[in-house]
């Protein structure tokens, strides 16, 4: 297990978003966590991201408490251990958020090397390496506004893998793109996993979650409605909310 | 002509000596302190934030000229005195700092938030953020204004006059009055537009230096 959620609260102002959300990921897993908007996905993601602070719950990212439930409130992860779980998190965002002022090489090895103090040679050969995978080769000294959206996203891929994750989220990985480059995000979601990395991907994309996921959770109104594996999930699917969406 | 404007030159060079040494000296410390200026006007803090939105409005409120004659003839009055060139100086780098802070300011409010989120996630301090992902981005949107306040800049130099400094324009002023003549002043507006130029295509590369990026 390579990330585990339990009992995870959290409001807006006065406005509850989450209510006691709990769930796990697998190494190797893809989880595809859907529902409509503004059912709470996307702060789960931020949740886990340490980008927003829950109010309650537990988040444990590969044996390390990113926060834990002592039975009032959350307790955070001091400063060096929080930087530990950080890079066992990769994030890529809904519009991936590279930084503008630096080529592809620069955005994949600028954290490694400033922040997690990996000697330079090593970064760029791991940067090398993750630009082949994903056909970006010829892109290394390219900059984002140079390039299109499905290879901003890869570099933005390349950019989370870079500190080798356990956890990769994608924030709408295919809201961004072109229907053809569907396919291609999706066997590259298929190879992190088989790395045994844990794919944690939210999405009201029903077709891209049947045609990556391995397990589906539906979320409504900050709970979830329904977790179980891709088959069943859309073999049977009873819950009405359920019904309604995947009718939309 | 020419054997005039020569013989004009000494008391020109000694004039342009005081105005860019004014120029050069406030550029070098109120944009560092215009960054802080601006980090202080967008700090959470709220004493911190209200002491510079007072500041801001006051430099930015009375006019330049103002300020110099208060720092140096003003100030003595309750005790504190400087020397000349250091209170025009005092007021040119408060002054200043105020513009390039609310410059700044406008140049860090337009960074995407998204920014700050994948700077965070991937481990980033916020020193670091600000020093690495945003400050870089903001000197490129900021440069425009940056350079026209620069521009502004080297004819304000004109004011120290008011304290008895003698700069460029007030040589020129003196060489007219002496000489009956209006050419040492145009030689004065010819040196000023021979420094504007200069900056422009100073700054023209600068920001030439900033566009491999959108």
């Amino acid at each position: 297990m390579v990330l585990r959620v339990e009992n995870l609260y959290k409001s807006f102002k006065d406005n509850p978003v989450l209510k006691n959300v709990s769930f796990q990921l697998q190494a190797g897993e893809i989880l595809a966590i859907i529902g409509p908007s503004g059912a709470g996905k996307t702060t789960i993601l931020r949740c886990v991201n340490n980008l927003t602070n829950c109010d309650r719950g537990t988040i444990e990212v590969d044996g390390m408490y990113l926060c834990r439930d002592d039975g009032s409130r959350s307790i955070y992860a001091k400063q060096d251990e929080m930087l530990q779980i950080r890079k066992k998190l990769g994030l890529v965002f809904q519009n991936f958020n590279l930084f503008p002022h630096m080529s592809v090489m620069q955005n994949i090895v600028e954290a490694p090397i400033n922040v997690f103090g990996t000697p330079r040679e090593d970064a760029f050969k791991k940067a090398n390496e993750l630009l082949k995978m994903l056909g970006l080769t010829d892109k290394a000294d390219s900059y984002p506004f140079e390039l299109s959206g499905g290879q901003k996203q890869r570099v933005a891929i390349a950019r989370a893998c870079a500190l080798n994750p356990k956890v990769m989220c994608l924030d709408e990985p295919t809201s961004a793109l072109d229907p053809e480059l569907r396919e291609g995000i999706a066997l590259t979601i298929e190879d992190l996993a088989k790395e045994g990395i844990g794919i944690l991907l939210i999405t009201h994309d029903m077709a891209f979650a049947k045609r990556v996921a391995h397990r589906v959770i539906f979320i409504d109104d900050g709970k979830i409605i329904e977790g179980s594996s891709k088959e069943e999930f859309f073999g049977n699917i009873e819950d009405n909310r359920i019904r309604k969406f995947m009718a939309l | 002509m020419i054997s005039y404007f020569y013989r004009l030159m000494p008391a020109m060079i000694s004039g342009l000596n005081t105005t860019l040494k004014v120029f050069s000296l406030t550029l070098i410390l109120s944009i560092p302190l215009g960054v802080l200026v601006s980090l202080g006007r967008l700090s959470k803090i709220k004493p911190l934030n209200s002491a510079v939105q007072l500041y801001i409005w006051v430099m930015r409120g009375t006019p330049l000229l103002l300020q110099i004659v208060f720092i140096f003839f003003g100030l003595p009055i309750v005790g504190i005195t400087f020397d000349r060139f250091t209170a025009v100086m005092i007021a040119f780098v408060l002054n200043y700092a105020a513009y390039f802070g609310e410059i700044f300011r406008g140049g860090i409010e337009s960074i995407d938030k998204g920014q700050y989120d994948a700077a965070k996630v991937l481990g980033f301090t916020p020193f670091n953020t600000f020093i690495r992902i945003i400050l870089p981005q903001v000197i490129k949107i900021v440069m425009p204004s940056i350079a026209n306040e620069v521009i502004t800049l080297i004819k304000d130099t004109a004011l120290v006059y008011v304290v008895g400094l003698g700069e460029l324009l007030r040589a020129g002023k003196i060489a007219s009055n002496r000489d009956a003549s209006l050419m040492p002043l145009v030689l004065v507006g010819i040196i000023y537009l021979a420094l504007t130029a200069l900056l422009e295509a100073i700054f023209k590369k600068f920001e030439g230096r900033f566009s491999y990026y959108h």
